[in-house]
Order: structure tokens, then sequence, then C-alpha cells
């Protein structure tokens, strides 16, 4: 029985739980629905729910244990050679065997004990499934009889739904805590693994990055540099470069639309820089390697600088880009915050808009645009696309701009893209790579909710 | 000023009011023009890959009669489709060529000869048999696809006065193909390969059918989870929430997720998703469930906004009636906040349609050819493959990865726009 198939059957007797709950609830009021405590729909849903939460627990539980139960059971039978194997290759054995039991044409000649070892998976898989199957709808119908013989004039079914949704209500709420558990325990278990593997020091502090490990013991550059600083210098010459573009040209916009345009020509242009926010990363990634890195590096070539094809400065302006509706929107809000009372203050000592702008609002708005760019930053920061097509891989430590350099996020991607074992310190060094990203962007949003909050206190 | 003549004193004040107001304008043009920078730019973006596009989206066909010899497909004539189906189509093709240019006959020039046409033609004759059969031994005209090369020519992108190691053609291969167009067999058309096809080597035989398909998939799971979880938890974070620190708890990670980086959420569904849970790679299961946890956040915070929206009087009224307060949130406060819930999440999920970056760290990348049948097998998305198509060497694939764009674009102006109309005719004031 496929899961489609078990999940349909265990659908099928809740609404028949739902239905007999609720007929039943209308026999025992004996035609006067006045007399039950609660409607007969709540007397359904609550004979329904009996049936449907054992019935899922069950399941998810068994599918959650199926994988450790066959490991149990079938590691005795595993060729004695295959269980002194490691990992990496006792993986690539077991991919023989699944696709033996997918019936692929090319393992059909597998050797005999691979068609052992896959026969008898097989048939505990098999078995298991019938189990799990009979198991869980068996505990749902005995949920559904339970349920249903509570079911009496005075019986507050009503409460216990809600109870029920209430409860479900919460758990989705602890979603998002959960992920982020979830986010801080693989990047820290995976980091420490690699930090068994290179010291934190080198890591953190050393100066070359080549993180290629070795096939052979004796390869020549056998052992890969994972010295992270020429990454961190190139992911902050990359946000410089954005944040120059970006800064400038969001909160002269902000100006505009919050201070000079009226109304009409503020609901003109407001969607437009939305519209620039809509635009996935890997299109502006496109648009830096299509039309600026070449326009950058033609440019510099006449102008007789040596621009590397894939250069920074098309990486952050094109990054820039992005990042202008992000401060131009928050910036407009902060600004819009500032009571009229301030600009009144000053048109009335004379001031022209402009002095009013640059001497009141900017200023009072100062601390929410400090915000507002410490996001924009840690926004750049964890960007990707953009600069895995148009920064390139070199981990070149260098200020200048026209040369190619790489960034976290960039190493992030070519670490993990492609086939790679998953225990070998290149893979690793991803996840530490990731708790730094994760750790900088967290304390950089931190910091500017923290400002833009009390800010907004300021004129409340 | 209290020394001096009093009209110097009012020229200085003329003059310095004369420098204030040139600030004045000065700093309103900055503004105008910073916007104007930014505008520019998005049309920048906007034509120089949509004028790329426009060649995306067309083929170069060559028109080619071809004698489906029965001595090469079916010498028994047995009829049978198996038989059909193994048949030497690209013999066909070839010999449809060679009749077309019978001065050809050294073997290397019959070779360039073959590559002018696409290598989905013999595809094109098998199809075209196994679906008519009583064509056998009759002559059908084909219109095949071109080769890349003969393609960028055609729509003159070839430099003609180049070295042909260059320029990617010979000399020969460039008459042939002038003589095509002279005698109007060559001819620029709607490339239907681009949408009913999947992935490929060759820009010609390129499409996107696969990759649409795959982002359909993805963001059914996306939107099944997220949307239920999201409306869930903000129901029970604006209406049923103790105010405590397990709830700020709560309200701070909310806000703190939404910015984190979307790679982590990639580098979560390689660790927990992949490597613990063992969800398929590639798989639109796993990169649904990626997105959705990425979107959370965001339609949390949607929908948040929508519910508070909703007037306290409206509850009072239901709870005066006797509604308890989950009858309240369900059967009041909700409904009434759905547009703004919808709207929010319409967003949520252009977003998730975009993203490329967490797909990447959970296998999204793989060649896929055939259109995924399934929630668990490899499959890939838009955005990943115009990141694909963006990095493969060929020049045919600039076009194709302009054209894909924009129908990325495309779709994500109409989410965009169905959330605009569904903000404009349901919000309500109150």
């Amino acid at each position: 029985m496929s899961s489609t198939a078990l999940f349909l059957a265990l659908a099928a007797i809740v609404t028949a739980s739902y239905f007999g709950g609720r007929s039943r609830a209308l026999a025992v009021a004996g035609g006067r629905l006045a007399r039950l405590k609660a409607l007969p729909v709540y007397h359904g849903a609550y004979v329904a729910l009996a049936t449907a939460i054992p019935g899922l627990l069950f399941l998810a539980a068994a599918l959650m244990v199926e994988p450790w139960i066959v490991s149990r059971v079938l590691d005795a039978s595993l060729p004695e050679h295959v269980r002194q194997m490691a990992s990496g290759s006792r993986a690539l054995w077991m991919t023989d065997v699944y696709r033996y039991l997918a019936g692929d044409g090319a393992a059909t000649a597998a050797a005999p004990e691979v068609v052992s070892y896959g026969e008898q998976l097989r048939a505990l898989q098999r078995t298991l499934t019938v189990a799990i199957a009979v198991g869980s709808l068996a505990l749902g119908a005995a949920g559904a009889v339970v349920a249903g013989r509570r079911i009496a004039v005075d019986f507050a079914a009503r409460g216990r739904v809600e109870a029920v949704i209430r409860a479900v209500m919460g758990v989705a709420a602890t979603v998002a805590v959960l992920t982020t558990i979830g986010i801080v325990l693989s990047l820290v278990f995976e980091t420490l693994r690699f930090f068994d593997r290179v010291p934190v020091g080198e890591f953190l502090f050393g100066l070359r990055w080549s993180p290629q490990t070795a096939l052979r013991a004796d390869q020549v550059g056998a052992s890969g540099a994972f010295g992270a600083v020429p990454l961190f210098a190139g992911t902050l010459l990359v946000t410089a470069i954005a944040m120059c573009v970006a800064v400038p040209l969001g909160l002269l916009s902000a100006v505009y639309t919050s201070e000079y345009a009226g109304s009409r020509a503020r609901a003109a242009v407001k969607p437009v820089l939305e519209v620039l926010a809509g635009v996935p990363t890997v299109v502006y990634g496109f648009f830096a390697a299509l039309t600026v890195a070449p326009a950058i590096r033609e440019l510099g070539t006449q102008l007789g600088l040596d621009v590397a094809s894939e250069s920074a400065l098309a990486a952050g302006g094109v990054m820039g880009i992005m990042i202008i509706p992000f401060i131009s929107s928050l910036s407009d809000d902060v600004m819009n915050a500032v009571p009229q009372s301030l600009r009144d203050g000053a048109y009335a000592l004379g001031a022209t808009k402009s002095e009013t702008i640059r001497q009141i609002v900017l200023p009072a708005a100062l601390p929410g645009i400090a915000g507002a760019v410490l996001l924009a930053i840690s926004r750049a920061i964890g960007e990707t696309m953009i600069v895995v097509m148009a920064a390139g891989l070199a981990a070149n430590l260098t200020l200048n701009p026209f040369a190619a350099v790489t960034t976290v996020t960039v190493q992030i991607v070519t670490l993990l893209v492609g086939d790679q074992e998953f225990d070998s310190a290149k893979t690793l060094a991803a996840f530490a790579l990731g708790l730094v990203l994760f750790f900088v962007t967290l304390c950089l949003n931190v910091a500017a909710l923290v400002i833009v909050r009390r800010y907004r206190e300021q004129y409340e | 000023m209290v020394t001096g003549r009093p009209g110097a004193t009012a020229a200085v004040t003329k003059a310095r009011l004369r420098r204030r107001h040139a600030a004045e304008r000065r700093f309103h043009a900055y503004a105008i023009a910073a916007v104007g920078v930014a505008v520019g730019l998005l049309a920048l973006l906007v034509v120089s890959i949509g004028s790329r596009a426009y060649s995306g989206f067309r083929q170069t066909y060559v028109t080619l009669p071809v004698l489906i010899d029965r001595e090469i497909v079916d010498p028994q004539a047995t009829g049978d489709p198996a038989v059909l189906a193994d048949a030497n189509y690209l013999g066909l093709v070839k010999q449809a060529l060679r009749t077309r240019f019978p001065d050809v006959t050294a073997r290397s020039e019959q070779s360039e000869l073959y590559s002018l046409v696409s290598m989905s033609a013999p595809d094109a004759v098998k199809a075209h048999v196994l679906a008519r059969p009583q064509d056998i031994d009759g002559t059908v005209e084909f219109r095949f696809e071109t080769s890349d090369k003969v393609d960028a020519l055609a729509k003159g992108r070839i430099d003609r006065e180049l070295p042909p190691e260059d320029r990617g053609l010979s000399d020969l291969q460039m008459a042939w193909a002038d003589d095509l167009r002279a005698k109007d067999e060559l001819a620029i058309g709607f490339s239907r390969t681009l949408l009913t096809s999947g992935d490929s080597r060759e820009p010609e035989r390129a499409g996107i059918l696969a990759a649409l398909t795959g982002s359909a998939m993805t963001l059914a799971v996306t939107f099944l989870l997220s949307f239920p979880l999201g409306v869930a938890a903000a129901v029970y974070l604006e209406e049923f929430a103790p105010k405590n620190r397990w709830t700020s708890l709560i309200e701070v990670n909310i806000n703190n997720l939404a910015a984190v980086p979307s790679v982590i959420f990639g580098l979560l569904g390689l660790a927990i998703l992949l490597n613990f849970f063992g969800l398929p790679r590639s798989s639109p299961m796993a990169g649904g469930i990626v997105l959705a946890l990425m979107t959370l956040p965001t339609l949390i915070i949607a929908a948040r906004a929508a519910i508070s929206a909703v007037p306290p009087s409206i509850r009072e009224a239901a709870l005066a009636v006797g509604a308890s307060d989950v009858q309240v949130v369900l059967h009041h406060v909700v409904p009434l906040a759905m547009p703004g819930i919808l709207t929010g999440s319409i967003i949520g999920m252009a977003r998730a349609l975009g993203e490329t970056a967490p797909l990447l760290m959970i296998g999204m990348v793989a060649f896929i050819v055939d259109v995924p049948k399934g929630f668990t097998e490899a499959a890939t998305v838009l955005p990943v493959q115009i990141f694909i198509w963006a990095d493969s060497p060929e020049r045919g694939f600039v076009a194709r990865t302009a054209a894909a764009t924009m129908v990325l674009l495309s779709f994500l102006v109409i989410m965009n726009a169905t959330a605009v109309v569904l903000r404009r005719r349901f919000e309500r004031r109150w």
C-alpha cells in the first residue's frame, strides 16, 4: 500500500467518523436539537479529530522509526566486507541495491549479495508498510469508537474541539522557533565537526583560501587551506560598493517620495521602486553578467585600467541597484513618521524646504535611517545569486574594486553544489561559513530592529 | 548686521537668498535625479534582457523534403511500432540533406553539411512516422530546427568577415545556408521547443517546460505548507497568545527569521531535510519545504497585519451574541481578513518563485530533461534553469536565458498584479 493510498484511506475514515459522530448526535437528541449542549457539527468534528490525531501521530512516528528498524534488522545480513566499508563506499553499495530494487536494467547483472540483500530489504519493507497501514488505521478506528461512545446530550463537544484548534494554532506559531533552532543546530554541529579538522584560528584569521581536499594523501597541494579572511574581505568590498550605490540613491529617492512628490507622483514612483525589489536576484545576476560586467570592462580598458571580467564593481553595483528600494521604502516610512510640527517650526523660521529636510527631517529620522542601512547591509552580505553569477571564484585578498573577488555566499554555494561527500572538510567548511554569515546578519538585524523600535517610541 | 549701509545689507541678504534658493533647486534636482536613475536602471535591466529575449523566443527553421525510405525505416514491412521506433532516422535526415545538396560528396564536407540541422531533426521524423505510418515510402516536407550556429547566422548575429574558426561556421556551411535562404527554405519563426521541451545541451533543443513544471510543483508544496501554518500562527499570535516571555520570544524570532539570508535556509534543508530525514535530493518536495520555511515569517507578518486591521467592534458584536472566541475568529475575523492574508501570501509566493540560492543547496541544479512526474522526483525550477543557462558557454543560450527570464518576470508581474487587484477590490477601510 503506497503512502498516498494510506493517506486517502485515513482521510476516508476521518470523513466517515465525522458524519457518524454528527448523525449519532442527532439520534441522541431525538429530533430536539436544543437539548444538545453542542451543535451536531461539533460532535462530528470531535469524533473526526479523535480518529485523525492518533492515526496521524502513529503514522508519523512509524515513518520516523522505520529506517532505524530496517537498519537494526538488516545490518546483520549485510555482507562482511560491506560492513567494514567507509560510509561513502557503503552508500554507493546501497545505491546498487536500490537500483536493483527499482528494476534498473543495468543492475540486473548485480552481484548475488546485492540481490539477496535487496530481496530481504524488499520483504522487510513490505511487512513494515502493511504493519504501519494496519496500525494507523486501527488506531484511528479505535479513536473513533471511543469518541463516538462519549457522545451524549450534555457532552460539551465544542469546548474540546476548540481546545484542539487552539492547540494546533499554538503549535503552528512555534514552527518559526523550531526553524531557528534547526538552523542553529545544523550549523553549529557541522561547524564543530569542521573545527575538528581545521583549527578555529586558522579559519577565522588565515589569509589563504583554497578548499581542495586531496583524493590521495601524496597529491601535490594535498592540504587545502581554509583561511577565510579573503572571503570576508571580498564580502565587505562588494557590500561597500553596493552601499555606495544604494545609500545615496535610496535616500534621495526617499526624500523625493516623502517630501517633494505630490500624491500623484508618489503613487507613480513608489510602485516602480517596488518592482525593483520584486525582481528575482537571479535576474539581477544575469543582468550583471550580461550587461554591466562587460560594460565596466570596456570602460576600464578605454581608461587603461586592468579590469577583471568578473569584477567586484559589477557585482557590487548591481547589488546596489537591488538594494535601492530596500533603503528607499524604509527611509520613506521613517521620514513620514517625523511629526509635521517639526517641519512647520522650521518653515516658520524661514528655512527653505531643502534646509528643513537636511537640518530637521534627516537628523530627526537618522536613527531610523541607520536601522534601514543596517538591514540593507545585512541583506547585501547575505545576497547570493548576484555574486555567484558576477563576482567569480578567485579568493583574492584585495581592496581593488576592478579585481575579481569572492564572497562568503559564493563559496557556500560552490562548496555544496555538485557531487560531494558529506563528511569532507570542504563540505563542512560551507557550514562554518554559513554560521559566520548567520551570526553576522543576526547581529545586524537585531541592532537594526532595536534602533528602529527606540526611534519609533521617541515620537509616539 | 548692525554696521554698514542699509542698501549693502539688502544686497547681501539678496545674494544669500539667491544662494539658498539655488541650493534648494539643486537639492530638489538631486532627489528627482535619484529617482530617475533608479527608474532608468530598471528600464536598462528590462531592455537589455528583453531585447535579447526576442531572439530567444524565435528559432530558425529549414524546410527539407525527406523521403521516408522503407528500406531504412521498416525493410520487412512489419508495421510494428517497436521496429519503427528503432529505425535509423538520422540516416533519413542525412539522406535528405544529401539530396538537397547533391554536389557534396567528400566525407568531411558531408559531415559539415549534416551539422546544419539540429539533432532534434531525427526525433521529428520519428514522431511523424510513428503517428502516420502510411507516409512510409512517401516524401514529406519537414520544418527542422537548424543548429545553433545557423540560427545565429540567420539572425545576423555572426560577423561574416571573421575567419571561419572564430565564426563557428565554415565557408561551405555559410554558402549552404545562404543557398537555403535564397530559395526561401530558411525561415525564422516562433520557437515552440522553448515552451514544450526540457533542458538540453544544445540551445536550439532546450526548453523551459520541465523547469516550469518543477516550479509549479515546488510552489504547490510551499503554498500548501506555509499558508495554513502561517494563518494559524498569525491567528494564534494576534488573538489567543497570552502576553508572556514565550510569546515575545516567538515574535522576535519571526522578525529575525524574515531577515535571515535565503542561502542559510538552503543549508538547513541540506543538513536537516536531506541528510537527517533523508528526503530525496533535488525533489520538489524538499525544495517546497525549504521555501515554505523561508516564506513563513513574511506570511505570518502579513497575516497578522491583516488580522489586526479587523476592528474590535466586529469581535465584540460576535461575542455579544454568544459566540466563543474560536467562533469569533473562524467565523468573522479570519474571513474579513482573508483578502489581506491572500495578498500577503501571493506576494510571498512570488518571492518564493524567484528564489534560487536555497534550491541550489539541495541539488536542484541537476540537468533535468524530463518533466518531473512526482513530488519526490528530481526536478529543477525556472530561476535555477536561468542560472544554469546563464552559465553555459554556447552562444545560443544567452537568448534562451533572456527568454526564460522574461517568462519568469511575466509570471511575477501576473502574481503581483493579482495581489494589487485583490487589495483594491476587497480591501476594506474600517
